[in-house]
């Protein structure tokens, strides 16, 4: 009975909070758009029995997916945000993974305070992280401002409003997510294997490749995919640092949504998105079983 | 005055505290518990003894009440257990980890169990006091489980447990966590307190030294059952099989054949050599495989055939184990086998009257050995 | 042995700017007299004044705080009992369902958990406002407190319980008096972390705020399109300020905890 009732109220809660929700998106987004409220067809008449249910199944259908496969602004959208993703998880990479090396080999006293540096930006607002990169980069921003003063360019360049700015963007709020896992598995490996490795006749850098990152591939796996998989729904970044010609599918369902009130597509483009992120979701949890089974 | 010995087990009159009737315990395919049936008395202080895997913890959670029996039944004070959960038994359990409440200081954690019995402040905090001076922990009363030693934490474990005077105490390898030496000085200490409190212990380890010396009586485990449950002493000079004689302390086992002779038998173990002879109570056939179990200190080493022996083997010394006060020669017949005998180290080292690749005889009366079936 | 060398030096030098720069220029151009946020006018904290009166914010910062204080207090509840269910339970019918359901809305892009929780508000006639807000809040940062509080529990040693019951407890009173306060960091940093959540949040909000309710996110986020503004400057500074001290606390606090118990198991071994 007490197992019951601790069982039963989150389920419930996820059920009727998660769970249907999605369920309704995706019943709408097989629905057609109308100018009525709600906007769009058909709604469910129970009150019509039977028959109404058989009305309602029967005009459902797949036009809004075909409509996102024929206008290429939909498919461009998915593409350029995998590709943006993919390139700004490689960039957090290289610039997280000599962060999360310096700290592995820190002194011990440092190591907590370091951590605390790391994780403060995480709990700093979000919005706000990207706000500030927006009076840097911006025309007459302080980089701008800077390089003029150095002499480096004559004209200011343009950097807010194009992709460059969306992935300085990417890496910089997303860093914390890349050097917290490197760290940990770096953290954990054991310095004398290295000492093994160097006695036994590798160079420090030979040393490095062979053991040193091997070893720490589970955390550079789970720090990638803990990038990629939020970057590729990202909204926030694209609207604020990216220009018109930066296409994200977070953004275009963003707009689709509150700008266009088309709810049928808006819902197709979440049920694409979703799908293509069981990919990565469930390579993701592949990567954290086998790292758990080595654990033990 | 004469001490009567403490022997209920011995008395038909005795009414066990517990009794196992027929106990199987399964884990899916597994069977934890073979159906056992055996009496544990009042007073007593009982170990369970055997390898890891053997069944022993199983069956002390079972006695705890945090696991239930899939057959058969358990009865405490003639009463059955099953229906009764953990936390109604007048059963205390002292865990392998200790389990202390990290948040709780060493007062509070002795004070848990009386608290929730729901009795008068001053009632506990009298019982609490009561504890504390028994296990000498007075002084750290006020402290948290890690700001004291590990030593120290056993016994807030062992006095938490004893607070509620339960009618049985169950002790996890109370000594596991334990360094050597301080380990000898806890089990002596926990034989005064057993019977300072004249609690039912039920101890569960896998030391049998350790087991020899606190318990009044020992089961040796293995697979799920109990081979064998007597006084250390009985389990030491009469095992019953020649697991429990391998099990506990040291041991050579000579296989052979059994042939009936006088109040024993003669044992033919090998091609060339003289049969040994041992006296026993055991009915074996003629000719039926049997195992010598001989303890290494009844066997006697000379360099002279010894006249007045019954039992004379020559060997060569392979090694000498030198322990300090005694040594123990591993000495190899001519067939292969090896015998170890043990002698005390009455001499300086240097003047030892044997070394490496010695000839010697060994020699052992019709009684020092025990013959076993299997 | 650990060192630094001037390869790690100069990695976290780097990327310690990197991190912290931007913040910085912020916090220093929040105090600039200037209306123009890019040229340096001179030191003034008007911006901090004009912000105070501006009662559109004060009223969006108090609607973020009740959403954030009563979502991440249900979030706690829940996502502990969600907790307790994914280690303790064992197995059980729909397990694989409401493990899913847990671990799901923690990679779910926000775009489309606002949008599902707002067709399903329009869907039963629900009125928007601060209570859909704080549904929503609940829904996602429950499963952040339960992942947290599960990593906790599952180092747990079971036999505190069982040495609870066997001393007489309940299952209840031995969940109340043992398991609840070992647990209870975690369970704390759970509710942290909900928080922050809450009052982060941008995406969702926006989807689930009603006319009648604004947050403060949203409030941010639709002065900011048009622009960097030294208003938000300073309210970007205050808020810096606050998580600063609230995360330099914490960790000041765990340390000396942490260094408290290293001298006590000192001083327990030679005891």
């Amino acid at each position: 009975m007490r197992r019951f009732a601790l069982i039963a109220l989150p389920c419930a809660w996820l059920l009727a909070l998660f769970l249907v929700p999605f369920l309704i998106v995706l019943k709408i987004s097989l629905s057609d758009i109308a100018l009525a409220i709600p906007p769009y067809t058909p709604t469910l008449d129970l009150s019509a029995g039977w028959q109404g249910i058989r009305a309602f199944f029967s005009a459902l259908d797949f036009d809004n997916f075909r409509f996102l496969a024929t206008d290429d602004l939909y498919w461009k959208s998915y593409i350029s945000s995998l590709q943006i993703a993919f390139l700004a998880t490689l960039m957090t990479l290289f610039v997280g993974y000599p962060i999360a090396y310096g700290m592995a080999n820190a002194p011990d006293h440092w190591r907590p305070t370091l951590m605390m540096l790391v994780i403060l930006p995480f709990w700093t607002s979000f919005l706000i992280r990207v706000y500030s990169w927006m009076g840097i980069l911006s025309t007459e921003g302080y980089l701008n401002q800077l390089l003029l003063w150095l002499g480096v360019i004559s004209t200011p360049l343009t950097i807010l409003n194009t992709p460059t700015a969306v992935y300085i963007g990417i890496v910089y709020t997303y860093l914390p997510f890349m050097v917290l896992p490197i760290y940990s598995a770096l953290e954990r490996m054991d310095g004398s294997l290295l000492e093994a490795a160097e006695d036994l006749g590798c160079s420090r850098v030979k040393a490095f490749w062979l053991i040193t990152v091997p070893l720490s591939k589970t955390g550079i796996i789970a720090g990638c995919f803990l990038v990629f998989i939020p970057v590729i729904g990202e909204f926030v970044i694209p609207s604020l640092l990216g220009g018109s010609q930066t296409l994200m599918i977070g953004k275009v369902l963003w707009e689709e949504f509150f700008n266009n009130r088309d709810w049928p597509v808006a819902s197709a483009v979440a049920v694409v998105l979703l799908l293509i992120l069981i990919v990565p979701i469930v390579l993701f949890q592949m990567n954290e079983q086998k790292s758990r089974e080595a654990d033990q | 005055m004469a001490q009567t010995v403490f022997e209920p087990w011995n008395d038909p009159e005795a009414k066990p505290l517990i009794q196992f009737k027929g106990v199987t315990k399964r884990f899916g395919d597994f069977t934890a518990i073979d159906n056992q049936t055996f009496d544990i008395y009042e007073r007593e202080f009982f170990a369970l003894l055997g390898p890891s895997g053997c069944g022993k913890t199983t069956m002390m959670r079972m006695l705890a009440g945090f696991e239930k029996p899939t057959e058969g039944t358990i009865l405490l004070g003639g009463q059955d257990m099953a229906p009764i959960p953990p936390n109604k038994r007048a059963v205390n359990m002292m865990f392998q980890s200790y389990a202390l409440f990290p948040h709780l200081s060493v007062w509070e954690n002795i004070a848990f169990g009386l608290k929730r019995d729901g009795k008068p402040k001053d009632v506990i905090a009298a019982r609490v006091d009561e504890m504390l001076k028994l296990t000498r922990l007075q002084q750290f009363a006020r402290r948290k489980p890690h700001q004291i030693s590990g030593g120290q934490r056993q016994r807030v474990a062992l006095a938490r447990s004893l607070a509620k005077a339960p009618k049985l105490l169950l002790l996890d390898e109370p000594m596991g966590a334990l360094d050597a030496k301080l380990r000898q000085a806890t089990q002596f200490e926990l034989m005064d307190i057993q019977e300072k409190t004249g609690t039912t212990f039920v101890i569960v380890t896998h030391d049998q030294e350790e087991a020899m010396t606190v318990a009044s009586r020992v089961a040796v485990m293995d697979h799920g059952r109990i081979i064998q449950a007597d006084t250390p002493a009985n389990i030491y000079e009469m095992p019953n099989s020649v697991y429990v004689a391998d099990f506990i302390g040291e041991v050579t086992i000579i296989p052979g054949k059994a042939h009936k002779r006088g109040n024993g038998y003669d044992i033919a173990f090998a091609e060339g050599q003289p049969t040994l002879h041992s006296e026993t109570d055991a009915a074996l056939d003629n000719g039926q495989t049997c195992y010598l179990a001989l303890r290494p200190e009844k066997v006697s080493i000379s360099a002279e055939k010894p006249a007045d022996r019954t039992n004379t083997v020559q060997g060569r010394i392979i090694d000498i184990a030198y322990l300090g006060n005694l040594s123990t020669y591993h000495v190899q017949l001519p067939n292969g086998q090896m015998i170890k005998a043990q002698a005390a180290n009455t001499r300086r080292l240097s003047r030892r009257d044997f070394s490496w690749e010695d000839t010697v005889w060994l020699s052992w009366t019709d009684t020092a050995a025990v013959l076993l079936k299997g | 042995m650990r060192r630094l060398t001037w390869f790690n030096t100069t990695s976290l030098t780097l990327g310690f700017a990197f991190l912290y720069l931007p913040m910085i220029i912020l916090i220093v151009y929040s105090f600039n007299e200037s209306k123009l946020v890019t040229v340096w006018a001179g030191f003034s904290t008007k911006w901090y004044g004009t912000l105070v009166q501006n009662q559109a914010f004060l009223d969006a910062a108090w609607v973020t705080l009740k959403v954030a204080l009563a979502s991440s207090t249900i979030a706690t509840i829940l996502g502990t009992m969600a907790a307790l269910v994914l280690v303790r339970a064992g197995r059980f019918y729909g397990r694989t369902l409401f493990s899913g359901m847990i671990y799901a809305p923690l990679v779910m892009p926000e775009v489309i958990t606002g949008l599902s929780l707002l067709l399903l508000f329009i869907g039963i006639g629900l009125d928007r406002g601060i209570f859909t807000i704080i549904l929503a809040h609940t829904t996602f940062s429950m499963c952040f407190v339960s992942v947290v509080v599960s990593s906790r529990l599952v180092t747990f040693d079971r036999s505190l319980e069982e040495a609870a019951l066997d001393l007489g407890c309940s299952h209840f009173d031995a969940f109340r008096l043992v398991t609840l306060p070992i647990i209870a960091p975690a369970v704390i940093s759970g509710w942290l972390l909900a928080f922050t959540l809450s009052l982060d949040d941008l995406v969702i909000a926006s989807f689930t705020a009603g006319p009648s309710a604004t947050t403060l996110p949203i409030k941010i986020w639709s002065s900011i399109r048009l622009g960097v503004s030294p208003e938000i400057n300073a309210l970007s500074t205050i808020m810096i300020g606050i998580v600063a001290v609230g995360v330099i606390t914490a960790s000041l606090i765990t340390k000396r905890a942490s260094l408290r118990q290293q001298a006590d198991e000192r001083a327990a071994v030679h005891a």
